[in-house]
């Protein structure tokens, strides 16, 4: 990217999530569901001593993308790490759920799912569990009526149960900053050892679980500049398509063929890992 | 955590609400909706204990600079600077200037 593209640009990145899915959604048809005032905050975060935030970190926006009604469900990273807890995480399931009913009733509402999240949080523990097992099941009941959009544009990345609702997707963009995995690196480091796994060296993270690994190991479908225009101008063009008639996570039986194929006695570099998932005939 | 509260003596209600901010390391949200007639009020949830003076002082200074629409705001902080909290609540009274309907 030249200096000019870069100073031109508006970067979705540092976007917060409210102003991610207005940017997302036709000019004027933004309209937020279980919003910041509806009293939706968390009533366990205050009990702990952790101050909430009004929506929960979850943004519920219903409108239309290029025409075609659409849920967007941004979640805000900056929040708590973008950590799913049991409101956010019903607000999210609910959503989809509610998409999918319109489905079942002629309205043919899509939904695209910005991802920006370590997981579940902590401090909700089996409350956020449960919510994000209900997001996976709304995904796979929504994607047979229409796309389910996934989005990961960093910095936050994608991890922990999230990563699921990632995999199950119709289809993931990814830019450059986005990260996807199901353990995040300080995890793995700690229980794989430093030696092996390097939380700090950033370089050695993303080059493992950065959006364009991601991309050439056909874990991601779209690969995008932080761009907000090219970010919806991608979006639109996925959300426009039929439903799938297969996913990637039905893809089990050839992924386990090739996980069985990995020489575990060897430390794995970024190229090997796309010699053995990249090739995806 | 502790929780603050303050009130001020203001106008006629606020036209709108207002939500401005994230509950992000260093950062602030603030939102505000229209209160009762004549009295502004102000929930402070913070996450840094023992700063009540300096949020006395500091939101003193604000509503008492200049007559304000009543209000009933809510902020939850995250360790904001006061200079970050003076930009915060700026900009939220911009936004209920500028007429810009928000969530």
């Amino acid at each position: 990217m030249t200096r000019a593209a870069l100073l031109s640009r508006e970067s979705f990145v540092e976007l917060g999530a409210r102003a991610r899915a207005q940017a997302l959604l036709d000019p004027g048809t933004f309209r937020e569901l279980a919003g910041p005032f509806d009293g939706l905050t968390s009533p366990w975060l205050k009990r702990q001593g952790v101050v909430p935030q009004g929506d929960d970190g979850v943004v519920v926006a219903l409108g239309t993308i290029d025409g075609h009604p659409t849920v967007v469900l941004a979640i805000e990273g900056a929040f708590q790490g973008g950590s799913l807890g049991e409101v956010g995480g019903a607000k999210i399931a609910g959503a989809l759920e509610l998409a999918a009913e319109d489905n079942r009733r002629g309205v043919p509402t899509r939904a695209v799912i910005l991802f920006e999240t370590g997981g579940v949080r902590l401090q909700e523990a089996n409350l956020g569990l449960a919510s994000i097992a209900e997001v996976h099941a709304a995904i796979v009941d929504l994607r047979r009526y229409q796309p389910v959009i996934g989005v990961i544009a960093g910095q936050v990345g994608c991890f922990g149960g999230m990563s699921i609702a990632a995999g199950l997707c119709s289809e993931l963009v990814v830019t450059r900053e986005a990260r996807l995995g199901l353990n995040g690196p300080a995890v793995i480091e700690q229980e794989a050892g430093i030696a092996e796994y390097d939380s700090r060296d950033r370089p050695f993270i993303w080059s493992f679980t950065g959006g364009e690994q991601r991309f050439a190991t056909g874990l991601a479908d779209r690969f995008v500049n932080d761009d907000t225009t090219a970010i919806r101008d991608v979006v639109a063009e996925l959300i426009a398509r039929p439903p799938r008639s297969a996913h990637r996570s039905e893809r089990y039986t050839d992924y386990l063929r090739r996980l069985g194929r990995y020489d575990a006695s060897k430390q794995p570099t970024p190229d090997a890992v796309r010699d053995l998932l990249g090739d995806q005939t | 955590m502790e929780q603050l509260r303050f009130e001020y003596a203001a106008g006629a209600p606020a036209s709108r609400r207002v939500l401005v901010g994230v509950v992000g390391s260093g950062d602030l949200e603030v939102m505000i909706e229209p209160g009762d007639p004549g009295k502004t009020s102000i929930d402070v949830t913070t996450s840094v204990n023992g700063y009540g003076r300096v949020w006395d002082a500091q939101l003193t200074r604000v509503f008492s600079a200049e007559p304000r629409a009543a209000m009933r705001i809510r902020i939850h902080d995250f360790g904001a600077t006061p200079g970050v909290v003076g930009m915060r609540l700026a900009e939220a009274f911009e936004a209920l200037d500028e007429g810009k309907e928000q969530p």
